[in-house]
């Protein structure tokens, strides 16, 4: 047996007709999350040519993008933005009830962000192939899944047929040597790596995270880490399972039970490059060396540590971004004031980041110049949260802590910046206007995004967390 | 879907490097439940003012932007999310291809299911095409070249199977739904 990559192994069981010259492979799909915003069109094709769903029961919807995060009135109705969402949103229960599809729906105990939610029920396995209509389907690779976003005319495609239409990506192997410092997380950590290959760097492959600092994260950090794959231009990202994702998995709803489960293990412990495959590229990364980052560009690419300073632009495109975030070349980051917090999205939502944040806001106030919006990734990460008493802690902060959604990411539901306004944000995306016309992103992770809350400033969030480092 | 041989139309060029989908069709116009008449929304935040009004500095504002259906783009066009909608926004305002030295993965796949062909070509042939704005281009897929005014021309690559359905108007889904004795064989054997 020639030696094989991760990804090899996952392509390869998956091929239901290989390619060829003509034809690019059929693959087909073990999982097929939707949502509201990019099945509609989806569903009417299938209606137009009067196919069913094939496997309705390997396909799960949710509500994420459009939604509410502020809680429904004492009726029961939830505040829509404006009556297209609350049209969208019922137009994917019409579907879901009409193709026979499980709908975790708004204020259903499962509703999440449909990439929080996959894990959490264990819906999401080592060795499967996941699809969404939606990029950050990559964060579903860091359980070893070959996760990809796809359109809606590829929505369509599964729905009917349970299989996609692939050429084979090139394989990238992202090694993260060493051990990362006590206050870098997992968002410092990729926005080093795609600072390092570029916004388009991973265009045409799949990457596999691979490396000590890798094996050492909790799967909620490999599943930040896998989450920006795509802000690389990644087809999908990918990291071997190993003990820690057994550990995750183990007892969730559906994951396997008793010697279902042992039997999955074992196959699962297959899933890893073996000694001696060749990826198509390679880069090594030193952890020791990233500290917190922060972007200050308008795309994920344009990051700095946070202690430096916004570095020359080198092209047009570097100028128009910098003319944009109105920030000076050779303008310190950390002081710079901010108006706006949001600590959620799929990349930043679930309970660590949480415990994080509240690590860094427990016994502060929330800076009188910033309003700050705490949005839980699922109900059950909500509920868990206030189990745990970091409710409590974000609401005396005086943060808003809304319900679970997408809500400020991608700003489609009312929660967003106004013009010019300028927002630290742990979310995946700071392109111009992402989070609301004319509003300025820097992206973060939690502790650096709570830090800027309660000082009202960007700030080494590790000089409020007790954590020893050197500055640069 | 309309079959793509030949075009031959004028382009606009959009230098800028990285144009995200997010700036091809805003996320607050992706609240539709159809694809109709997206492409008065693309590229919104920079084709209107705050109040509406029509920034005249920018390219589709300006009289050569009327029938141009070849977009010069900077290179890495169409990062970001996996929206449909932003080749339906294209299609929609008239686009039938779009060139730049890269093209982001999902978009391409995307573009090529709804008639608009990606190209992607050499750097020094590009910067001769945005120097060229407004020149009319003929592109031939037949032959995978694209050619200018004064017939300086490049062989392009495309995927064969979407260029086989491109050429001939097919929906690559009637390709899928040929392989049902395939897939059902493949669940027979390992799927639970």
């Amino acid at each position: 047996m020639p030696a094989t990559t991760l990804f090899e192994k996952v392509w390869e069981a998956h091929q239901v007709t290989p390619e060829t010259e003509d034809t690019p492979a059929v693959l087909y799909i073990d999982l097929h999350l939707i949502h509201e915003v990019t099945s509609p069109q989806a569903f009417d094709e299938l209606r137009k040519r009067g196919l069913k769903v094939r496997r309705p029961d390997k396909t799960v919807a949710t509500m994420d993008h459009s939604t509410p995060t502020l809680p429904p009135d004492e009726r029961g109705n939830w505040p829509f933005i404006d009556q297209l969402a609350a049209k969208q949103v019922k137009k994917l229960e019409d579907n879901c009830a009409e193709f026979g599809i499980t709908l975790h729906a708004l204020g259903g105990p499962h509703q999440g962000i449909v990439h929080v939610i996959g894990p959490e029920l264990g819906l999401t396995q080592p060795g499967s192939t996941i699809v969404c209509g939606d990029s950050h389907t990559s964060t579903h690779g860091a359980f070893g899944a070959l996760a990809h976003g796809i359109g809606t005319s590829e929505v369509g495609h599964v729905l009917a047929t349970q299989c996609l239409l692939q050429r084979k990506p090139k394989t990238f192997a992202i090694n993260v040597e060493g051990a990362l410092q006590p206050g870098v997380g997992a968002k410092d950590l990729v926005l080093a790596v795609i600072n390092k290959i570029g916004v388009g760097g991973g265009t045409g492959h799949v990457l596999e995270f691979r490396g000590e600092a890798i094996r050492a994260l909790s799967m909620e950090a490999r599943m930040t880490v896998c989450n920006m794959a795509i802000e690389a231009g990644a087809r999908a990202g990918m990291i071997a399972p190993d003990e820690t994702t057994f550990a995750y998995l183990k007892d969730r709803e559906h994951a396997p039970k008793g010697e279902a489960w042992d039997k999955a293990v074992a196959r699962w412990k297959t899933l890893r490059t073996d000694e001696g495959a060749v990826f198509d590229r390679e880069v090594t990364i030193d952890a020791s060396q990233v500290e917190p980052r922060i972007t200050y560009g308008t795309n994920p690419e344009m990051s700095v540590g946070v202690s430096e300073t916004v570095p020359q632009p080198n092209t047009r495109s570097d100028e128009r971004a910098l003319a944009y975030m109105g920030l000076e070349a050779g303008e310190r980051m950390q002081g710079k004031k901010v108006d706006v917090v949001f600590i959620g999205s799929c990349t930043n939502s679930r309970i660590e980041d949480l415990r994080e944040a509240a690590g860094v806001m427990h016994g502060r106030k929330v800076a009188e110049n910033v309003r700050a919006l705490i949005v839980p990734g699922s109900r059950s990460i909500k509920e868990q949260a206030e189990a745990e008493g970091l409710g409590d802690i974000f609401r005396e902060a005086g943060a808003q802590w809304r319900e679970p959604g997408c809500s400020m990411c991608i700003a489609m539901n009312g929660d967003q910046l106004q013009p010019g306004e300028l927002a630290v944000s742990t979310s995946n995306r700071n392109f111009e206007g992402r989070q609301g016309t004319g509003g300025r992103t820097l992206l973060a992770g939690p502790a650096t995004a709570a830090a800027a809350a309660v000082t009202g400033m960007i700030t080494d969030a590790r000089s409020l967390q007790g954590v020893e480092y050197a500055t640069v | 879907m309309q079959p793509f041989k030949i075009l031959r139309s004028r382009s606009v060029s959009m230098p800028s490097e990285n144009i995200d989908t997010d700036q091809i069709i805003p996320a607050r116009f992706l609240k539709v439940t159809d694809k109709k008449g997206l492409g008065e929304k693309a590229f919104y935040d920079w084709r209107y003012d705050k109040d509406g009004r029509p920034r005249t500095d920018f390219v589709l504002n300006t009289p050569r932007a009327l029938g141009a259906g070849i977009l010069v783009a900077g290179d890495n066009f169409g990062c970001g999310s996996s929206r449909e909608h932003a080749p339906w926004a294209l299609v929609d305002f008239g686009f039938r291809a779009v060139v730049s030295t890269s093209i982001a993965d999902i978009f391409r796949n995307n573009a090529l299911k709804n008639g608009l062909l990606p190209i992607v070509v050499d750097p020094q042939f590009h910067t001769r095409l945005l120097k060229g704005a407004g020149e009319e281009l003929e592109i031939n897929l037949w032959a995978r070249t694209i050619k200018t005014e004064d017939c300086e021309s490049r062989e392009f690559e495309v995927e064969p199977f979407a260029r086989y359905c491109l050429m001939n108007g097919m929906d690559q889904l009637d390709f899928l739904l040929g392989q049902d004795a395939q897939i059902q064989a493949y669940e027979q054997e390992y799927v639970v």
